[in-house]
């Protein structure tokens, strides 16, 4: 079995004739380290994909599994973990909290482990200088730009190093150059062996993946190889 | 980063909305700490008051028959075979439980007495003990040492004897001074003649003998009953009884008052407790997606719950402790309005109140909050996570 393995997820939202399908039997098999973009119009089921695919959005059939783990199977609180361990999200709007310093939104998710502050705080600076926000820990997210905000959304969603990130447009506030930043560094983060699975509009930004599968009416319509194992793409992101 | 630098963080950020829910805990609990201090004020005011009535408990010989007066007129010719009480005896009183709850012993020895050829009774009593035991007394002339010859008269018996003070009564062989008649009081007080306790013992042939004691022991806390209980096992020769009326009287207006107060502090904390309740259901509304983003994170349940109870605890403790000072700030100011003269000098710092008041006001910010807590923790992610 590949590392993450969806096998004809279907979901569907609302009863009876009110029924709408927003995945449907989607199958994926996604190694461990690769980076997936997938694409489609709006409305063609991709974040719905996303999402159950990060663990919170149960499928109305069909089965899951990261690792070998059938996350549907897990209990809530064990879903909870799962995410907390292996999951890494970066959202579309950032999602950051504005009443929290830049240092203090990426270390989030360490706020329910139990380690000092000084440790949780020295991780926290780690992963912003690893996006380059170094020096920038004690600003507000009102007070640095879109592409930083995206940037610490992505220190964040690395800040405990799990070993897959999800990202859901992560260019999508952004102008081509933040963009392509942004893209640069997911490309990083993925050469490093982090999987990355992208949800992207952008034709340009899927070409940083290695590959990339089409959605439409939540059906997969195809797929296609931008890149061999084991090759880069750093620098056709740079290009974008 | 902790669960705790969440909710500070969160309440600093939300001002307006931690802002109302510190109102509404406030409120309420100031208006129940302004209550039970104002009741308190007042059950003391009313105390101080009723020690102005006098004794409350008497003591008098035990007997097997059955008194035949009724408001001060005596109902046939019966005799008068009184038993006495040992003076000595009344010293077993210092010994009881809550000896320090009696505010004074008056000893007081009756016999009948010839004055200018009208038949009156006397009576022996201790005139230091006499002006707790009967603050209205009010006499004409001043009142006698314990040693002296001298005699105070009541009104009647002033009237009826024709003596006033300064003149000469002579009792039993025994010339005494007139040093006080007593303005009228509208109780037996008026028809006796009184005179220092020995004095009328050694008069009367009975040294070191009483015809009955009074007893003040009103005062805040008093448990008379159980006063009285152990005043009787002390003199088990003695019959002891408490004067009911003012006890219950006491009892009841002190009820009324604690009654009335507990049901306004009950509304208003069920006022406040559903001021918090909308409030923390409005901010979970509001906080979606922060929610959504907490759970994609890997926070359990129990982590957005304690979020959200923590709120409710740090605001509930700050309205716990404002709550105190604005309740005692009140109780200061409007004092003066529910008593006469006695003001809030006896108002002070309690930390047992304090301390009590910061805990039920956490207690009610956490119990108000536990649905919208609850509720937070199972909004759904996915939804909560919509626009991701």
């Amino acid at each position: 079995m590949s590392y993450i393995h969806a096998d004809n997820l279907v979901k569907q939202y609302g009863t009876g004739e009110a029924t709408v399908t927003a995945v449907d039997g989607v199958s994926l098999q996604i190694g461990e380290g690769e980076f997936l973009a997938i694409m489609g119009e709006s409305g063609s089921g991709k974040s719905t994909l996303l999402s159950m695919l990060g663990g919170l959005n149960s499928p109305t059939s069909g089965r899951f599994h990261v690792n070998g783990i059938d996350v549907y199977a897990l209990t809530s609180d064990e879903r909870a973990d799962f995410r907390k361990k292996s999951i890494g999200f970066v959202f579309q709007n950032f999602h950051l909290l504005p009443y929290l310093t830049l240092a203090e939104n990426a270390m989030l998710p360490l706020a329910i482990e139990k380690a000092s502050r000084k440790k949780k705080l020295a991780v926290a600076t780690d992963a912003l200088a690893r996006v380059g926000l170094h020096g920038k820990a004690a600003r507000l997210p009102n007070q640095i730009s879109g592409g930083e905000q995206e940037r610490v959304a992505i220190a964040r969603a690395i800040v405990n190093r799990p070993p897959i990130i999800l990202a859901d447009e992560p260019t999508g506030n952004l102008d081509t150059r933040t963009g392509a930043e942004v893209m640069k560094l997911l490309a990083l983060l993925n050469q490093e062996g982090t999987t990355v699975i992208m949800v992207t509009h952008s034709n340009e930004y899927a070409h940083c993946a290695r590959r990339l599968i089409r959605l439409s009416d939540g059906r997969r319509l195809g797929e296609e190889t931008v890149m061999e194992k084991g090759g880069t793409n750093i620098s056709s992101c740079r290009a974008a | 980063m902790t669960l705790k630098t969440i909710a500070i963080s969160n309440l600093r950020r939300r001002k307006a909305r931690a802002l109302f829910v510190l109102a509404g805990l406030l409120i309420g609990v100031s208006t129940v700490v302004g209550l039970i201090s104002l009741v308190k004020e007042m059950k003391n005011d009313i105390n101080h008051k009723l020690e102005m009535y006098g004794a409350n408990i008497l003591i008098v010989p035990k007997t097997e028959n059955l008194s035949l007066t009724y408001g001060g007129m005596s109902l046939g010719g019966v005799s008068f075979d009184m038993k006495e009480i040992r003076q000595e005896e009344l010293r077993k009183i210092t010994s009881i439980k809550n000896a320090a709850n009696v505010a004074a012993v008056g000893p007081m020895v009756l016999g009948p007495v010839t004055v200018g050829g009208h038949r009156v009774l006397m009576a022996g009593v201790d005139f230091t003990a006499a002006q707790i035991l009967r603050p209205w007394w009010v006499p004409k002339g001043k009142l006698p040492a314990e040693e002296e010859n001298a005699v105070v008269l009541g009104a009647n018996a002033s009237r009826v004897t024709g003596l006033k003070a300064g003149d000469k009564a002579k009792i039993n062989g025994r010339e005494l001074v007139v040093t006080a008649v007593l303005e009228s009081t509208g109780s037996q007080d008026d028809e006796l003649v009184f005179a220092p306790l020995r004095t009328v013992q050694s008069l009367l042939g009975k040294q070191g003998r009483i015809s009955m004691a009074e007893v003040a022991a009103l005062c805040t806390g008093c448990p008379i009953p159980e006063m009285v209980k152990q005043i009787s096992e002390v003199l088990p020769s003695a019959n002891v009884m408490a004067i009911q009326q003012v006890v219950k009287g006491r009892m009841e207006t002190i009820g009324h008052f604690e009654n009335f107060s507990y049901g306004i502090s009950a509304l208003v904390l069920f006022v406040g407790c559903l001021m918090v309740f909308v409030t923390m259901m409005g901010s979970v509304r509001e906080r979606t997606v922060e929610i959504g983003i907490f759970r994609a994170m890997g926070f359990r349940k129990s982590h957005v719950v304690r979020i959200v109870l923590l709120e409710a605890g740090i605001v509930g403790a700050l309205a716990g402790a404002g709550g105190y000072l604005a309740g005692i700030g009140a109780t200061k100011a409007l004092l003066p309005l529910f008593t006469e003269g006695h003001g809030p000098g006896g108002l002070s710092f309690e930390p047992m109140m304090a301390g009590a008041a910061i805990a039920a006001s956490i207690i009610l910010g956490i119990a108000a909050s536990l649905y919208p807590a609850l509720t937070a923790s199972r909004l759904d992610p996915n939804e909560a996570l919509r626009a991701m």
